[in-house]
């Protein structure tokens, strides 16, 4: 039976596992969750990820969340390359160190700056206020500063000469508020440069495939219907408690 | 050379480094920051972490931050194949462990610590306790990923993995005595997450235990701390941004 991959697109991690598998020729079978119409609180899928986030794989019998973990599992049972998960103790620590921090350091934050842009004015009709969205730009802003400052610092990736698993998590999240109409690196030379060559390792066509739904997300938010969004309140009240 | 470990107690990532490397005998100079009196912001820290967190690792020249990849390097630097249950090579046992360790950034830790701050911190800070429907909602996070933790992480095994204790155990109880130092009872009427308490207790030692979470226990000297420190004024902006 071969390995099941349960992928929305519009999610960074699922971007991450996507890229990863088809850039080291794994087989899979996509199954495609489409996350703003709500199929992951379908019964099917709760038997996949009880807690109900994409992506998850299934392999036989075994079942796996979690972007970082299933890259890593991904990583050792097809052998790829080293310099994904390097086995050098040093190198494997930073990227651990990288994978480690975004999860509150851009993840949180790259993620919030889609929500307030794009998702919350089409669910709830109103604007984010002012000091809502600056404050959440200016945690954006932070992070990014970090990324090139000590993160990439003066090496060409993350862990040093060649692509890891941190370059790929790292582009992916950068990425979704780009996807809301955010050019990031504009005035950023270093994060630019190190996109150019992220982008040139995956390669053009795969990083594009890829991002070709996020980057569309705009016009695709702006025709959504939002009535068939309404589950997803809840969860924006609470971000403005 | 011995590992230098840049730690305070105070803080979950650092116990279950602090544990781990007591508990497997790697040698190490406990070099302290104190984080109520805001050293992670001097110049000193600064030149051995620009992130001005904690923990920190230094290895001879290699210094590394992130409790997670700090606990990883240790256990695949001194661990023997006694101790491989920590990080086990078998492939479906580490996944899950990954697994644990991935979720639990933006779910136990945060809405653990969420929960401290609101009770231990913001009040002394502001002068006055947190909204009602502002620590409902918190507690209501802290209670879901409680329940997730019950359900899928542990359902009905001994630890995380199985049989053994490993870093998903020891990363997990940390986070979850963070509120309760706060003299929030979160074991009482959980009777699976009590139960696997009380064996994580007993594998790391209760002396060690109750060593690493001293500290956190006892937050009553923390208002002081703060007054006398300068922190009551540099805390307020940020105390204010998380209520925006």
């Amino acid at each position: 039976m071969a390995l099941e991959m349960y992928l929305d697109l519009f999610s960074q991690p699922c971007r991450s596992v996507y890229i990863f598998a088809k850039k080291n020729n794994i087989p899979f079978d996509l199954k495609t969750v489409s996350l703003l119409e709500g199929e992951q609180y379908g019964e099917e899928f709760g038997k996949i990820n009880m807690m109900r986030k994409a992506p998850a794989i299934r392999d036989g019998e075994f079942c796996l969340a979690e972007s970082i973990a299933i890259m890593k599992y991904l990583a050792e049972k097809y052998k790829t390359s080293d310099h994904w998960y390097p086995a050098d103790l040093q190198k494997r620590a930073r990227v651990n160190e990288y994978l480690s921090w975004q999860h509150m350091g851009i993840r949180m934050h790259g993620s919030k700056m889609f929500w307030l842009r794009l998702l919350i004015p089409k669910i709830m009709g109103v604007e984010v206020p002012k000091d809502k969205m600056d404050g959440a730009l200016e945690d954006l802003e932070g992070s990014l500063k970090l990324i090139e400052e000590k993160f990439i610092g003066d090496k060409p990736f993350i862990a040093g000469e060649q692509i890891s698993l941190a370059d790929l998590v790292a582009i992916v999240e950068i990425m979704q508020p780009v996807g809301s109409g955010l050019d990031v690196f504009e005035g950023r030379l270093k994060l630019s440069a190190w996109r150019d060559r992220v982008q040139a390792e995956i390669g053009k066509e795969l990083f594009d495939e890829a991002h070709q739904g996020i980057l569309a997300s705009q016009e695709m938010v702006k025709n959504m219907d939002s009535s068939k969004m309404q589950i997803f309140k809840p969860k924006i009240l609470k971000m403005f408690l | 050379m011995p590992l230098e470990l840049y730690l305070d107690l105070h803080s979950q990532p650092c116990r279950s480094v602090f544990i781990f490397a007591k508990k497997t005998n790697i040698p190490f100079d406990f070099k302290f920051v104190d984080l109520a009196t805001g050293q992670q912001y001097g110049e000193d820290f600064g030149k051995i972490s620009v992130v001005r967190k904690v923990p920190v690792m230094r290895d001879g020249d290699f210094i590394l931050t992130e409790s997670v990849a700090i606990l990883k390097y240790m256990a695949e630097k001194f661990g023997t194949s006694d101790s491989d249950h920590w990080y086990p090579a078998d492939l479906q046992k580490r996944a899950r462990i990954n697994e644990y360790l991935s979720w639990q950034h933006a779910a136990m830790r945060a809405h653990g610590s969420k929960v401290f701050w609101f009770r231990a911190i913001v009040p002394i800070i502001t002068g006055s306790e947190v909204p009602k429907e502002k620590m409902d909602s918190a507690m209501e996070d802290l209670t879901l990923s409680l329940k997730v933790f019950e359900e899928k992480f542990l359902d009905d095994r001994p630890f995380i993995i199985g049989e053994k204790i490993s870093l998903a155990d020891l990363v997990a109880i940390v986070e979850i005595m963070q509120p309760v130092g706060t003299g929030l009872d979160l074991f009482e009427n959980r009777p699976t997450l009590s139960a696997w308490r009380d064996r994580v207790k007993k594998e790391l030692g209760e002396a060690l235990f109750d060593e690493a979470h001293k500290t956190i226990m006892h937050v009553d000297s923390l208002p002081q701390t703060f007054e006398n420190n300068g922190m009551l004024e540099f805390l307020k902006p940020k105390i204010q941004k998380m209520f925006n």
